[in-house]
Parts: C-alpha cells; structure tokens; sequence
C-alpha cells in the first residue's frame, strides 16, 4: 500500500546516464550509454572505438612475422595464444611440419598465459564487487608466471615468443624448475582464492542469478570461452578443435548450466585447475629437439583461404586470412571473442541494477583492445 | 554430415548457389544477394543441417565487388560451411541483414558497415560502430585514402 502510494506520488522517468570510457568497471577505454528507470536498467549501448587502431587495415601492409606483433596489442593478457593462432595459420597454409618440442612449448605456455589472465580477472572481479584484497592475491599469484615469462622471452606482457615456424628461442633452462615450482605454490594457494571469495555470502549475494544467459542466446549470440560454457553450451576449441598438444592431453571442460554471474565465475576458477593439471601432463614430457623449423624470410601464403581458432582465455579467438599469394595477406579478420561478449551484454543486463551490471560485465571479462582491434 | 552430403541437399533448394572447395579447407557456396537471407534461414532451420552458430561475419572488399563472407557451424552436428555474398554496386551496396537469424550479426553488420559500407537491409541499429558518425568514406576499402591517418607502404 505504501510503495503504491509513493508510486502514484513520485513518477519516475527514463534517463540516460553514461557510464565510462573511464570507468573503474570497464576495464579500459569502454563507454557504456544506460538507459535507466530509477536505478533499473532499459537499455545498454556500447560505444565503441576509443582505442581502436584498425589492426586489420595495417595487416594488410605487413609481412606474416610483423602480424604476430600486432596481435599481442589485441587482448594483451593473451598475448602468447594470439601470437600462436596467427603462427598456426601460417604454418598450416605453408604445410610446415612443427617440431613437437614447439607444440609442447606453446601449449604449457598458453596454459600459463591462461592462468595468469585468470588471476588477473579473479582479482578485478573480486575489487568490482567490493572486495579489494582479491587483487592483491591475484597479482601475487600472477607475477610468478610474468616472471617465467620474462626469463623465457625477455617481455612480461606482449611475449612476441611466437614465430611462423616456431619460437623465437628456446626455453631458458630454469624453465622447467621454475613452473614447478609455481605448480606448487598455486595448487596450495588456489583453495584460499575459495575460501576468500567464493563461499563469501555477500559475494554470492551479488552474483547468483544475476546477468542469467540461456544455452540457446549464448549459441546465437556467438558467446564463447567461459561466458558460452557458464550457459551449458559446450564450446572449448581445445576439445572440439585441437590444435599444439591438446590431443594428448586429458582434461575436463568446465561446464554449468545456471548461466548466471556466479556460474562464469566457478567455470573460471574451474579452468585454472584444468590449465594446472595440463601443465603438470606436460611439463615432464618436453620432447628434445628443434625450437624452430626455417622458414623463408619473405613469407609467402599460397593463394587461398585460411581460418584457425584458437581457445584464449576469453574464449575462441579466429584469425582469417585471405592470401592472393603475395607477401601481405588480402584480408585479415580477427573474429575476437571479446567482441561477440560484449554485444549480449544489453540483453543480459536490462531489467538488472546498475551494481549487477558491474557484477555482469566483471564475468564477462571484457578486455577493451580486443574489442576494438 | 560430409561436404558432399551438405552440397546435395543444399544445392536443391535453390539454383543459382556455387559450390567449392578449392583454396578452402571449408566447403564454400557463394549465393546470389536475392537469396541470401532465404538460403540462411534454411540453413539455420533446417533439421539436416542446423547452423546455428555464426562464427565469423567478415567484409571484403574483392576490388569490382564488395562482398560479406559468413562461417557458419552446427554445434549439435559439428559441420562447417563458409557462405559468400557479394554486390558489384560500390556507390550503394545493400544486403539483406541476417541479425534476424543469429543475434551476433547485429554487432558484426555493424562493424561491415563502419569499415565497407555496406547497407544491411532491415537491421535495426545500423550505424557507425567504432568510428565517429561523422567519418567520411570506409577505411577497410581497398581504395581508402588518408593523407593523414594512414601510414603507407
């Protein structure tokens, strides 16, 4: 009776409100224009291109090494597994037969790359909703795989460690000792990423049927990574499209059905046991041999179409080449993941609060220069 | 089902369609524009071959046309077909829109029409995505030119 009251007396009127480029929640130069009744949500629309610096448009300039470079500036904190998609397109169009010492390598490496990109997202996720120590476990935990990083390749962020052919260098010889050693250390310390944050109530709270996306949206929607399996829909590249070392490597795609904030985040936590266990299968089996095979310096793809996906931690990054022969691809298209994640973020978020947005778009773990590449 | 399976059922629904698997490793049919949007709806409802996940939604400029090129995959049969469209009119290049069909299209088409400008058909927010809404011509042309922005070769 009172809130009917207060409804007839106090009418309410759409308005819009911006939210970013320079948000906190954002993550990056990301404007998100709101729509909003009171603090319920009508209607969110991204605005785009900030920071776009047209990728596509300067590959078609460059010759296939350089191109490798420019991937790292997508979603920086997979830089190793963009640099490895574009390698395998190459490799697969000239018919290159990769050493498997190389696909060993890049698989530990994307596995780490996965870890790290995920503890970089539990802590931000955990700060978006309220709790800031999250972030300081997170990047306690990550500056160990930017450290291997950094002693394998010489770059803590943007590696560059992939080549067409191969890599750039062998693996430093502490390499091995110290990935154990961070096995150790992250297996011991993943259980208190639960104890911390996932069992909180408040957390749950705020995260539990919040931003819910069904199987088949997901599907048409283009979803993918830990957004697509949080919804039930299977969707890892690793499983259905195995590429490097992950045929013979046995682990458990992490699947929920709920579709909500809370099930992207357990699929997450999920996956960095999975990239663990992965790494453990692989890290004593290094075969010996070459770290590269010699390609020509001026690569040159035969005339033709090439597509490879590739499974980064936000999920199936495609990378398109369409090559007339020449030095330069035609045309290249980066079918990023952040891109089609970003565009079911209005559907999910409109009849939420403002808050749960923040909440949403932390699971969505939305990196900005993937989105405007 | 196989590539061959796929191009003789979908080779009988309409005439015109251009199989190929040269230069691919996907089957590839290249579709006249007046049945794009009949052939697409076929494909993602038909119970054969279930294409309802649209991967890749890309613009290309071919030099006479321009052209979009859609991946397609079926999650429940795992197949992949690769369809092309293109349009010879470079001054007004319109298409039907498939956003209708696949909600990804709708961000995809956007971003086509930014970069090639091209016109969807009956989408429902087609506008600039990344650039500025006053932004003159369409950078991913192959005829684009920028004294400015642009760093040659």
């Amino acid at each position: 009776m009172e809130t009917e009251i207060l409804y007839n007396n106090f009418k309410s009127e759409e308005y819009f409100i911006n939210m970013g480029p320079q948000h906190p929640a954002t993550h990056g130069v990301l404007r998100l224009v709101l729509t909003i009744d009171g603090e319920i949500i009508k209607k969110v629309e991204p605005d785009l291109g900030y920071i776009h610096r047209s990728i596509e448009k300067m590959c078609e300039r460059d010759s296939y090494q350089q191109i490798v470079h420019l991937t790292d500036r997508m979603d920086y904190l997979s830089a190793n597994i963009n640099n490895e998609a574009v390698c395998l397109a190459v490799e697969n169009a000239l018919q290159l037969e990769i050493p498997e010492r190389v696909k060993v390598i890049r698989t530990i490496i994307a596995e780490l790359t996965r870890i790290s990109s995920h503890c970089l997202w539990w802590g931000v996720m955990g700060m978006d909703v309220g709790a800031l120590t999250t972030y300081f476990y997170g990047f306690r935990d990550r500056e160990m795989i930017n450290d291997i990083m950094e002693e394998t390749c010489g770059a803590r962020l943007t590696m560059n460690y992939n080549v067409p052919g191969g890599l750039m260098l062998d693996i430093h010889p502490n390499f091995v000792k110290r990935v154990k050693e961070f096995v150790t250390h992250f297996k011991s310390k993943l259980p208190e990423y639960d104890r911390l944050l996932t069992g909180n109530v408040i957390f749950q709270k705020r995260t539990k049927g919040v931003g819910v996306l069904s199987r088949e949206d997901a599907i048409s929607f283009g979803a993918s990574g830990p957004v697509g399996r949080a919804s039930g829909y299977s969707c890892d590249v690793r499983k259905h499209h195995p590429y490097s070392a992950y045929d013979r490597v046995t682990f458990t795609e992490a699947l929920h059905t709920e579709g909500d904030t809370y099930a992207r985040y357990l699929v997450r936590i999920q996956e960095m046991w999975e990239s663990l266990s992965i790494v453990e299968q692989l890290i004593d089996n290094i075969p010996e041999g070459e770290h590269r095979v010699s390609t020509n310096a001026v690569i040159k793809l035969p005339k033709g179409e090439y597509y490879q996906k590739v499974e980064t931690a936000r999920g199936e990054l495609g990378v398109y080449i369409i090559s007339t022969g020449t030095k330069n691809p035609y045309r290249l298209k980066f079918r990023s993941p952040g891109f089609s994640n970003l565009s079911l973020l209005n559907h999910i978020a409109v009849g939420g609060k403002i808050g749960d947005l923040v909440a949403t778009m932390a699971t969505l773990d939305l990196v900005i220069p993937d989105i405007d590449r | 089902m196989t590539d061959d399976a796929l191009q003789n059922l979908i080779g009988g629904w309409f005439d015109d369609l251009e199989f190929t698997t040269e230069e691919s490793q996907f089957l590839n049919v290249k579709v006249p524009r007046e049945h794009l949007h009949a052939l697409m709806q076929q494909l993602r409802e038909h119970p054969e071959t279930e294409f309802d996940y649209l991967f890749c939604l890309t613009g290309v400029d071919w030099g006479e046309e321009l052209g979009v090129v859609y991946h397609l995959e079926s999650t429940t049969k795992r197949h992949i077909l690769v369809v092309k469209v293109t349009t010879a009119d470079r001054e007004n290049p319109e298409l039907d829109t498939v956003c209708d069909i696949w909600y990804t299209a709708e961000f995809h088409e956007r971003e086509v029409f930014d970069f090639f400008g091209i016109r969807f058909r009956n989408h429902p927010n087609l506008k600039r995505l990344f650039l500025t809404e006053d932004w003159e011509g369409y950078p991913l042309r192959k005829d684009y030119e920028d004294d400015v922005n642009m760093i040659l070769h």
